[in-house]
C-alpha cells in the first residue's frame, strides 16, 4: 500500500503546531527514502484485551496505557506519573507485569492484555481484589489497580522461581516471605501509605494458593 | 512526543542499515528508558525501528566455555536464567538491584547498557546540558551534584552511567557483538564500549551511528563468590550511589569494578591486584584521580567502605 493523498491530508489535519510540522518535513524527507511503511504517522494495530479482540488505528506516538484509557475508555488502568516511576498503570501481557506508559500500544500488535477490568468484576472479584477489600490495603485508591495487578503477576514470578534483591540463595527455592514481597512491589508508589494493609492482602492469596 | 514513524525490522542487518542511512532513526527494544525520554522531548527521533522480532532472546552455551546472552533477552529472564545464577552470580545480583519488577519484564540487555545518565539536569529540558545540547554548558557543575561522578569527568560534564547490570559485566569482561550499517560485525571489549565524557559528553559509546548490538558474550565461568552490593537513598528501587561488583577468591584475589561514580561503569585492573591488601589499598588505586564536587565527595569514602563490606561479605 502506497500512501494516498487521503492518508497525508488526514496526516496535515492531525497535525497542527509550526514545530510539529517541522519535525514532519524531516521524516519524510528520510523516510521518501525509504519504504511505504515508514511514511505512516498512524497505525493499524489488532491485539486482545481482556478476552476479547481489538481494533485500532492509532498515532504511533500513543502509549499502551492511552490506548487502553482513551480509545477502549478502560479506565480502571491509572496514569500516575507517566514515566513509569509509580507502577500506577501496571497491566498484565502474556502473563508479565509491566508498566503500560512506557511501552507504545503500536508495538503490542496480536499481544494479550490483562487490565483490572479483566481480572474480576464487582460481583465476581479475582481473589487479590476480594483480600484488598478485605485487608483495607488502599485509602484514595488510585493506585489500587496497578497495585492489584502487580501483585498477581509478582505472585507467578515468585512461582515462576524468579528471584529478586533479598532472594538469598539464587540457586534454591524463592520462599514468599513479606520481605520478598515487599521488595518486589517497590515498582508501585502508594502515597496513602497502605503499605502494611497491601502486603497482608497478598500474603493471604499467596496462602491461599500455595 | 514528536511524531514518528515506525517500522518492525525484518532482520539485524536491515536494521543496521536503515539506521546508518537515516540520523533520525532510533532502534527501539524495551522502550523504558527511550520513551521515557521522548515525552519530554530530549530524544526526538524521527523514526523508530522496533527489533523485538528478531529472535536475538536467547541464552546459549558457547564453544569457550562461556554464555551468548542475546541482545534482546530481558533483564528479568537474564536474571532467573539457571546457567547466570549458578555460574554468573554477580549478574543476576546486579540485575536485580535494579529498576522495578515491571521494568525488568521489559528493559532489555542491550538496551541497560544503551541507557542515559539519571543527571537530573539532563531530564530538565530548562537548564544548559553538554550532553542534551553540546555547549550550552554543565548545569551540574556548580550545581545539586550529590549525585554526579567523581572520577573520569571532565569540565564539560559529571554525569555517571546509570546501570547495575554494566558493573556486573565490567567485572566478569564481558564482550560487547555488533553488527554495523554496512554489515560487518565486531566485537567490543565492555570496557572500550562506554567513553568518558571529554569534550564530547553526547557521545556515550564507541558504537557507530546505525551499529546493532546483537548478543553480549561472557568468557567462561570465574568461580569464586559473587557479590553485588548497591548503596542506594531507599532500599529499593533506586539508581545507586555507588556499588560494589566483585568476584573474589578463597584465597582473597578477585576483581572489582564500582558503579554510580563515573561515566562508565569503574574497573581499574591494577586495583584488582590491591584486593588481597583490603579495602583501603584497592581503592586507593581505584579512585587515584578522583574529584570531587564537594558534595559527592561522600562517594570516595562510600567506595571504601562498601568495598570493605564486600571483603567481609567474601570472607564470611
Amino acid at each position: 500500500m502506497h500512501p494516498t493523498q487521503l492518508e497525508i491530508s488526514r496526516r496535515d489535519l492531525l497535525i497542527s503546531s509550526a514545530a510539529t510540522v517541522a519535525a514532519i518535513g524531516i521524516a519524510g524527507g528520510a523516510a521518501a527514502q525509504a519504504s511505504r511503511n515508514e511514511m505512516a504517522y498512524t497505525t493499524k494495530l489488532t491485539f486482545t484485551v481482556n478476552e476479547e479482540g481489538r481494533e485500532l488505528d492509532v498515532d504511533n506516538r500513543t502509549t499502551l496505557l492511552d490506548a487502553l484509557r482513551e480509545h477502549l475508555h478502560l479506565t480502571g488502568t491509572k496514569k500516575g506519573c507517566d514515566h513509569g516511576q509509580c507502577g500506577a498503570c501496571t497491566v498484565i501481557i502474556d502473563g508479565r507485569r509491566i508498566n503500560s506508559c512506557l511501552t507504545l500500544a503500536i508495538m503490542h500488535e496480536g499481544d494479550a492484555i490483562t487490565t483490572i477490568e479483566g481480572l474480576g468484576k464487582p460481583d465476581d472479584l479475582h481473589p487479590m481484589q476480594a483480600a484488598f477489600v478485605k485487608h483495607d490495603g488502599f485509602q484514595c485508591g488510585y493506585c489500587t489497580p496497578g497495585q492489584i495487578c502487580s501483585s498477581v503477576a509478582m505472585l507467578a514470578e515468585i512461582q515462576a522461581n524468579i528471584p529478586s534483591h533479598v532472594t538469598d540463595n539464587l540457586n534454591a527455592e524463592v520462599a514468599i516471605t513479606p520481605v520478598e514481597i515487599r521488595e518486589r512491589m517497590s515498582g508501585n508508589i502508594c502515597r496513602c501509605g497502605a503499605y502494611s494493609n497491601i502486603v497482608d492482602a497478598i500474603i493471604e492469596v499467596a496462602g491461599t494458593k500455595a | 512526543m514528536r511524531p514518528f514513524t515506525y517500522e518492525r525490522a525484518s532482520s539485524i542487518e536491515a536494521a543496521a542499515k536503515v539506521a546508518a542511512s537515516n540520523s533520525q532513526a532510533k532502534f527501539i527494544a524495551g522502550g523504558t528508558n527511550l520513551l521515557d525520554l521522548m515525552k519530554l522531548e530530549i530524544e526526538t527521533p524521527a523514526h523508530l525501528i522496533d527489533v523485538n522480532d528478531l529472535g536475538l532472546d536467547k541464552i546459549e552455551a558457547t564453544s569457550e566455555g562461556g554464555l551468548r546472552i542475546g541482545a534482546l533477552v530481558r533483564n528479568t529472564d537474564l536474571a532467573a536464567d539457571e546457567t547466570v545464577r549458578r555460574d554468573y552470580g554477580l549478574l543476576s545480583r546486579a540485575l536485580v538491584a535494579g529498576a522495578s519488577g515491571q521494568l525488568r519484564n521489559k528493559a532489555t540487555t542491550a538496551g541497560n547498557l544503551l541507557q542515559r545518565t539519571r543527571c537530573p539536569y539532563f531530564y530538565d529540558t530548562n537548564q544548559p546540558c553538554n550532553k542534551r545540547q553540546p555547549g550550552s554548558g554543565c548545569s551540574a557543575i556548580g550545581g545539586f551534584s550529590r549525585q554526579h561522578a567523581v572520577i573520569g569527568t571532565s569540565d564539560a560534564c559529571i554525569a555517571t552511567h546509570p546501570s547495575d547490570m554494566a558493573v556486573a559485566l565490567r567485572t566478569l569482561d564481558a564482550t560487547i557483538e555488533s553488527v554495523k550499517g554496512d554489515g560487518s560485525r565486531r566485537s567490543i571489549p565492555i570496557a572500550d564500549l562506554h567513553r568518558l565524557p571529554g569534550d564530547t559528553p553526547e557521545i556515550e559509546t564507541v558504537l557507530e551511528p546505525g551499529e546493532f548490538i546483537t548478543a553480549v558474550l561472557l568468557p567462561r565461568p570465574l568461580g569464586g563468590k559473587h557479590i553485588y552490593r548497591k548503596v542506594r537513598d531507599r532500599a529499593s528501587y533506586a539508581f545507586a550511589l555507588v556499588s560494589v561488583g566483585a568476584v573474589i577468591q578463597p584465597d582473597g584475589t578477585g576483581r572489582v569494578a564500582v558503579g554510580g561514580i563515573a561515566h562508565k561503569p569503574w574497573r581499574v585492573e591494577a586495583a584488582d591486584t590491591e584486593l588481597p591488601n583490603g579495602a583501603r589499598a584497592t581503592s586507593r588505586v581505584l579512585l587515584a584521580d578522583a574529584r570531587s564536587t564537594g558534595q559527592n565527595r561522600f562517594k570516595i569514602d562510600l567506595v571504601e567502605r562498601t568495598l570493605g563490606a564486600v571483603i567481609a561479605a567474601a570472607k564470611g
